[in-house]
Order: C-alpha cells, then structure tokens, then sequence
C-alpha cells in the first residue's frame, strides 16, 4: 500500500468525513490501490448493524429511511446510508435523487449519506456496495442502511449484502397474484406496508401475511401425511399451538417475518420497525444465524472477486489472440465456433492449474 | 470491467441555495449531465449552504453547480466556499454559479473561487465542455 492510501486509512479510521467520502470515491471508481484499502479496513469492521431495505420505485423509501435515520440519531447511534440508482444503459449518466429526501438529517455529519450508481456494472455493484459498507463500518457506524431500488436480480444481490431484509410495500401495489410471484417478496425478514394511510392498506397486510404463512407452512392445508417442511429454517407463525406441527417446528431455530405498517412522511409506525429490526437482529445473534449469514457473504465475496480476476486474465488472453470482435468474426465466417475459441482461450489458465497439481504429486 | 475501471465518472452537485423557488433550470442541467454520463446529485429546493456542504463532501463530488436566480449569490455563494474550506474540500472541487448574476458581480465571485459564472442562454454544450476539461484531477 502506498503511503498516500496508508494516509487515507488513517484519516478514515480517524474520523474524517472528506476521508471517508474519498475512500468511497475509490471504491466506486476502482481507482488503482482501492483493494489495498478495502484489505486494511477489513480488521475494523464488523460492528455494525447493517439494514437493507427495498421495494418498488415511489414506496417511500427514501422518506422511510431518512425517518428512521432520525430515529437512530435520536437514540444516539451514528447512522451511515447507501442510496443506489440505476444509471443509464446509454451514457452511463445517473440523477441520483434520494438525498433530497434526507430532510430530517441536514446538518448532522452524522448521518452519513452517499448515493451510488449502477454504473452499468454487471455483478460488480454489489462488491462495490459491500466495500462502502466497510468503509462506513470501520468509520465506526453503529448503523448502517443500504437502499435500493427492487427491480432486479443484482438489486436483491445488494440488500442481501445486509442483515436485515426490509421490504416496502405500497398498498394497491397489485392483486394477490403478485405476492406469489418469485422476487423480492421472498427476501424480506420484515416487510413494511408504506402509506399505510391510504385506501386498500389493510387487504395488503392481509395478503402479505397470507403470503407468509403460505411460505411458512405450504402443505398446511394439504393431506400430504408429513410436516409442513418448508425447510429445515422455517417454521409455522402465528398458530400458537393450534398443532403439534407448529410447536415442533417453533424450536427449531425460525424466523417469521414481520409486517409492520408505517406512514413514513409523519414518521409514524418507525418504532415498531425499529423494535422489529432490533428483534430480527436479536434473532440472528441468539440462534448463530448472524455469523452464519456473515460467512455465506464472505464466501460469495471471494467467489466474485477471484471470478472477475479470473475474467481479467482471460480479457487479456482474449486480446492476445486478436480480441473478442475479430474472434467473433471468425465465428461468423464459420471459420471456428464460440465453443472452440472459449476452449482455447481458457486453455492457457487450464494447462497452468494442470502443471501444477503435475508438480505438486510428483 | 477493466473497461469501467479506467473510466471515471464525473459526479456533480446541482444545488439550489436560498429562498429562491423556481428549479426549471436546474432540473435542464441536471438532465443534460446525465445524458452527458455524469453522475448528478440534486439538492432538491431551498437548501442552506450547510446544506450543501454536507452533500458536497458526502458525496466527494467534483463539480458543484450552483443555481440562483433571486440575487442572493454575493451572501450565499462564500458560505458555501468557507464550508468546503472548512472540510478540505475547496482546493479540488470545481465550484459553477448558474443563474441571474450581474456583470459586475462575476469578477467577485470569480476572485471567491467560482470557476465559471453561466448566465441565461449558455448552450448546453459550453457548460457539458466546461466540466468535461476543468474537472479536478485527483
């Protein structure tokens, strides 16, 4: 590490804002020495409570996470937020908007508020995601919020860089048969029916716990003459001992997801989001499923990066051999196939790992 | 990938500081650096410059556009100077006023640290090439 990212470490770990902001910049950017950063923040972090939080364009997001920022600031915790956009597919450009909504917070350097944009990265958001949520930790956030648009697949990959999962909801978002549909509805731990003011909130509580319980117990009312095994972490809610079904599978170690209704612009029903955040929280710590869920993300993070090396190198191959364009060309001129020339390209890294397991029995 | 990786993208603030409430233009430029690929912050209406600064730095934008139309930019516009003074953040920031700002206003603000004052009827383009050849390099 070079002396000058050395000197930002130490700023950052010092408690400089401009350090901070700087070191997410390079994050972002990829800027050359990032990783060395990210490598000498790694022992400061994890301590912070990180909470992501979901839902489609215009629930309320934003107003709910400036509230409940708020809240947090009120209890004394310092709160460190990451608003992702999309960006455009064409130009790249993005208007990242969500800060205007961050009213409850001005002037309080202690609600942290960095937007972010997709760049157009395909799976590389979510790294970058992750690394400005150690920069935030090893700042010494107590907490830390991840918001993003729930659209698709590589949003959920970031709310999951969480641990907890709070997906909003508006009421009158879509009949029942968007509840079944596969998607965000299945990542939740706590879902929030945003505007809950508004006509048709109640039958939307009404349907997502009814999605739940489904979740919870799909054969329930199915003759199937086994348990309502929806896996080995899930178990019944809310039927406190209607069977011995359910009171076997409450000890097994479950979590049900809540549904908490909040009127996010008056800051109403934020308590009971803290309370059941702070309760999921709890949950994770008590049955180990914190450290669990900890070490499935460092494990996907390893995968990640060693793919997009790995992908690096064979980019490198690919231009040794005249690039991707004039081997496409080829392919088109049915000179070779895509099979043929991702044999070949691979073939070097290949001979390099056989080589070596050569060497290492002989 | 390694593509993005040599590309920076430029990030800008579009502020609109003070009382003054019409945001059309803001919202213009706002648009326009997006579709010129930069990455746009917008402060939303009536901000205070700690308002400002706090986005500024958070942020680590290079480019703050600041819009004012009222006549408030010789009260203003310092504050906003001392702030990014004051968190380190004035020596590479490029600092932009666009709005209604006198001829005999522009040689202060200048002398303040604005890089650049756009008045009414600038083509779009002058002030996309403005930032595209002034933003800090870091």
């Amino acid at each position: 590490m070079s002396q000058a990212e050395a000197d930002l470490v130490e700023e950052l770990l010092d408690g400089s804002h401009r350090a901070l902001a700087r070191t997410i910049t390079k994050i972002e950017n990829r800027a050359p020495g990032y990783r060395e950063i990210v490598s000498a923040l790694h022992a400061h972090t994890g301590d912070a409570e990180v909470i992501g939080i979901t839902g489609s364009p215009g629930a309320g997001k934003s107003t709910l996470v400036d509230k409940l920022a708020k809240r947090y600031r009120d209890r004394g915790d310092t709160v460190g937020v990451i608003a992702v956009d999309p960006s455009s597919p064409y130009t790249g450009g993005a208007v990242l908007g969500d800060r205007i909504r961050m009213a409850s917070n001005v002037g309080d350097m202690d609600v942290f508020f960095r937007s972010m944009s997709a760049r157009g990265r395909l799976g590389g958001l979510s790294t970058a995601t992750a690394d400005a949520v150690k920069a935030l930790d090893a700042f010494g956030k107590d907490r830390i919020v991840i918001e993003t648009v729930g659209a698709g697949q590589n949003e959920i990959d970031i709310v999951q860089t969480a641990d907890s999962v709070v997906v909003l909801v508006q009421p009158g978002s879509g009949d029942d048969v968007q509840m079944l549909k596969a998607g965000i509805l299945e990542i939740g731990d706590v879902f929030v029916v945003n505007k809950a003011d508004m006509d048709g909130a109640a039958r939307t509580v009404a349907e997502l716990e009814e999605m739940i319980h489904l979740q919870r117990e799909p054969t329930r009312n199915l003759d199937t003459g086994h348990h309502g095994a929806a896996g080995a972490d899930l178990g019944p809610n809310g039927e406190h001992g209607e069977s011995a079904d359910g009171e076997d599978a409450a000890e097994r170690a479950s979590w049900t997801p809540e549904v908490v209704e909040t009127v996010a612009t008056g800051g109403e029903g934020i308590g009971d989001l803290i309370e059941t955040l702070s309760a999921h929280r709890e949950f994770l710590e008590n049955t180990g499923r914190l450290r669990e869920k900890a070490r499935t993300r460092y494990a996907e993070e390893i995968r990640t990066l060693v793919r997009s090396d790995v992908s690096d190198l064979v980019e490198r191959e690919l231009n040794a051999r005249g690039g991707v364009e004039r081997l496409a060309e080829a392919v088109l001129d049915r000179e070779t196939d895509p099979y043929t020339v991702a044999d070949e390209v691979v073939a070097p890294v290949r001979d390099c790992l056989d080589e070596r397991d050569r060497n290492d029995r002989s | 990938m390694s593509a993005d990786a040599e590309q920076r993208t430029i990030r800008c603030l579009i502020a609109k500081v003070g009382l003054d409430g019409h945001d059309r233009g803001a919202h213009v430029i706002a648009r326009a650096f997006r579709d010129a690929g930069f990455e746009v912050i917008y402060s939303g209406l009536h901000r205070a410059p700690d308002e400002i600064v706090q986005a500024a730095v958070q942020e680590d934008v290079d480019v703050i556009g600041i819009s004012i139309l009222s006549g408030a930019h010789n009260t203003l516009v310092p504050k906003v100077v001392d702030g990014l003074k004051e968190y380190d953040a004035f020596e590479d920031t490029l600092i932009l006023v666009g709005g209604i700002v006198p001829d005999e206003d522009r040689a202060k603000l200048k002398e303040l640290g604005v890089a650049e004052v756009f008045g009414p009827g600038t083509p779009m383009q002058e002030t996309i090439d403005f930032v595209r050849e002034n933003a800090p390099e870091r």
